[in-house]
């Protein structure tokens, strides 16, 4: 197990070094600079603009700026915002936890429907049950996130009034950001003051649910569809067969004797899930307002706020790949035949 | 009365309209303490038969018998649930490919505790102690570390004893072993088969041997049923049917052996194949292959009629030794 997890480490520095290179140029490809930017349509002084250039390092070679860069990183320095001043790394912990509850919470919607409706599906294979799911998932799959979130926005929040259209929580309570999940300073907040933040728990949820299903639907497809098949294959092996003349209740046979090993490739498939939820987070934060680090990178991007976007790429890709490396190892506990090849 | 007793079993798959019958009016019944071998060709029904009266076709098959009972229970007509408290306990079946018959995620001694906890009930300490008596039982070195083991750390023939102990978890009346040794290394298969043997004879229990090896079933069977395309073409006791086969499909299987036909310089063989869906005879099933065929056997389906040593299902049983034409 130890070399194990010592073997997939080795293959993350590539990765990362791959990932500065990219983030490096392509946010560099994209015509103006940041001072451009911020100066907008007014006249821009050519020597004024040169100095400010210098004074950020921007008018070194680009190869410089590189390894400059590269040797900050390896200093731990990750750089601070050129708008905010702020360090780029203080911006993202007080951002993420929006989008990491975001994400969570439609991670678990996913899975939970996902494997719900895939185990399903498979045990009763043909039926009209099936073949909707299916139909369904494929839909879901297809679904461009911006225009399913503006759908959903329109019937549920703006028809039948059910769901706040937009942000984390009402203006009206007073809630801390102690841990920066919604969901628990809400309830703190009203454990703390039920009289003044009455509701504010049920406010917060409400306000969660339409971007977690929004941000959830393909992942969601992805993981019944795989369950589905996963299970099929393994609904034909001879140890499931083994498993019903042992005498076992049908429920024993699909998930203590199916459903394991029909998760491994699951597994895998919710692990990747992780990057399509940031890049959904992106599009997703950004028709609901929710303040959190996709909305940020759209801002910076837009700003040619070239430390929020390198760095702040550079955090999201580290997680998604670690997030990875965890299934991978979780990969290996679910199936012993990995754990043990040498 | 038979421990198992099977009557006019018809087993069909497909659509209504076009069904493909993989067993077609099958008898067969086992007693206690009697070894029962089943041999035919790959395709002949063997297996199906053993799967339906397990339950294990899972609705894909349709069963229709005349009589399907075990241990004076029916097993047509008792409930689902009724069934998993026989099947794994009073019947129990191991299977062609110990190697892909094992659940690849749990330890061999959770597959075999598994039995003992859903059949008897036993847990904590008088589980493991039996699960450790089992691995015992198969003769499994180093039982005791072999309970942590994962089914890919095994070998075949490990596989296929630890097949066993499941098997044996709960004392069952009857061992259905379907291909047990297929699988395995010709000196891993002596092996298996001598650990049946004496465990039967230990236990008093019922084995079926369904085999297309007729080498073991002379060696070990008491009685034998040979099988050809979904009907039972003979049978008859081991001594008997070897020495004195009377139905021309088990004359030919016999002939084929290289033991039995010494002196021929060419094994006989029936020319053609096992009739599949859609080339079924409306006559004998035979017929097509028959080097005996007459006009009737072309037109009539011939009935299992019994004789003084077993039964058969033909119009013109051999019973004095012709040459084939």
């Amino acid at each position: 197990m130890f070399f194990f997890i010592l073997r997939r480490l080795g293959v993350l520095i590539p990765t990362f070094f791959g990932i500065t290179l990219i983030t490096f140029s392509l946010i560099r490809m994209i015509p103006g600079d940041p001072i451009e930017v911020m100066m907008g349509e007014r006249s821009l002084d050519p020597v004024l603009h040169a100095a400010a250039m210098k004074r950020l390092g921007l008018d070194q070679p680009l190869y410089i700026q590189y390894f400059d860069y590269i040797g900050n990183l390896f200093q731990g320095n990750l750089g601070a915002s050129l708008k905010t001043q702020q360090s780029v790394w203080s911006e993202f912990t007080t951002l993420f936890p929006a989008t990491l509850e975001l994400a969570l919470c439609a991670l678990v919607f996913a899975t939970v429907c996902g494997l719900l409706a895939g185990v399903v599906a498979a045990i009763k294979r043909g039926s009209i049950f099936d073949h909707g799911v299916m139909g369904i998932s494929l839909t879901g799959f297809s679904m461009p996130i911006f225009w399913w979130g503006l759908i959903l926005i329109m019937l549920f929040s703006v028809q039948l009034g059910w769901t706040p259209v937009s942000g984390r929580l009402d203006l009206a309570f007073d809630v801390q950001p102690d841990t920066g999940f919604m969901l628990i300073d809400a309830w703190r907040a009203e454990m703390a003051d039920p009289e003044y933040n009455a509701g504010a728990f049920k406010d917060a949820v409400m306000h969660l649910i339409l971007p977690a299903i929004v941000l959830g639907t393909i992942p969601l497809a992805v993981i019944a569809r795989m369950t589905r098949s996963s299970m099929l294959e393994v609904l034909r092996e001879d140890y499931v067969r083994t498993a019903r003349a042992k005498g076992l209740s049908p429920a024993r046979v699909i998930f203590i004797h199916t459903l394991r090993n029909a998760l491994i490739p699951v597994l895998t498939v919710i692990g990747l899930q992780v990057g399509t939820l940031m890049g959904g987070a992106v599009l997703t934060e950004t028709i609901f307002s929710w303040p959190g680090i996709g909305k940020w990178l759209i801002d910076a991007i837009g700003r040619r706020d070239y430390p929020v976007v390198q760095n702040g790429i550079l955090i999201v890709a580290t997680l998604v790949i670690l997030t990875n490396f965890i299934v991978d190892i979780l990969y290996g506990i679910a199936n012993p035949r990995i754990r043990h090849a040498k | 009365m038979s421990l198992l007793q099977i009557k006019n079993l018809s087993v069909e798959f497909g659509s209504e309209k076009n069904p493909f019958r993989a067993v077609e009016g099958l008898d067969l019944s086992v007693d206690q303490g009697e070894i029962v071998g089943i041999v035919g060709e790959s395709g002949s029904g063997k297996s199906v038969t053993m799967m339906a009266m397990m339950g294990l076709l899972e609705g894909q098959g349709r069963i229709v018998a005349d009589e399907l009972s075990f241990d004076g229970k029916n097993l047509l007509t008792i409930s689902a649930r009724e069934r998993r408290k026989i099947v794994g306990k009073d019947i129990a079946m191991i299977f062609q490919d110990p190697m892909t018959s094992l659940n690849p995620s749990y330890t061999v001694g959770y597959q075999i505790m598994e039995v003992l906890k859903v059949h008897q009930g036993l847990r904590g300490a008088a589980l493991k102690a039996r699960a450790l008596e089992l691995m015992e039982l198969v003769e499994i070195p180093a039982a005791k570390t072999r309970l942590e083991a994962y089914p890919h750390q095994l070998s075949g023939g490990m596989s296929q004893r630890v097949m066993i102990a499941v098997a044996l978890a709960c004392n069952p009346k009857l061992l259905i072993a379907d291909e047990p040794t297929t699988a395995l290394d010709v000196t891993i298969q002596a092996q298996i088969m001598d650990l049946l043997v004496n465990l039967q004879k230990e236990r008093n229990m019922a084995l079926l041997m369904i085999t297309h090896d007729l080498a073991v079933i002379a060696e070990v069977a008491h009685r034998v049923a040979v099988m050809y395309a979904g009907q039972v073409a003979e049978e008859g006791t081991v001594p008997q049917l070897f020495r004195h086969p009377v139905h021309p499909y088990t004359q030919a299987l016999l002939s084929s052996i290289p033991e039995h036909s010494k002196g021929a310089r060419r094994l006989v063989t029936l020319p053609g194949i096992v009739p599949g869906q859609y080339d079924r005879p409306s006559g004998c099933l035979l017929s097509p292959r028959c080097p005996y065929v007459q006009e009737r056997c072309r037109n009539e389906r011939p009935g299992i009629t019994a004789h003084e040593h077993g039964a058969v299902r033909c119009f013109y049983p051999l019973f004095e030794k012709k040459e084939a034409p």
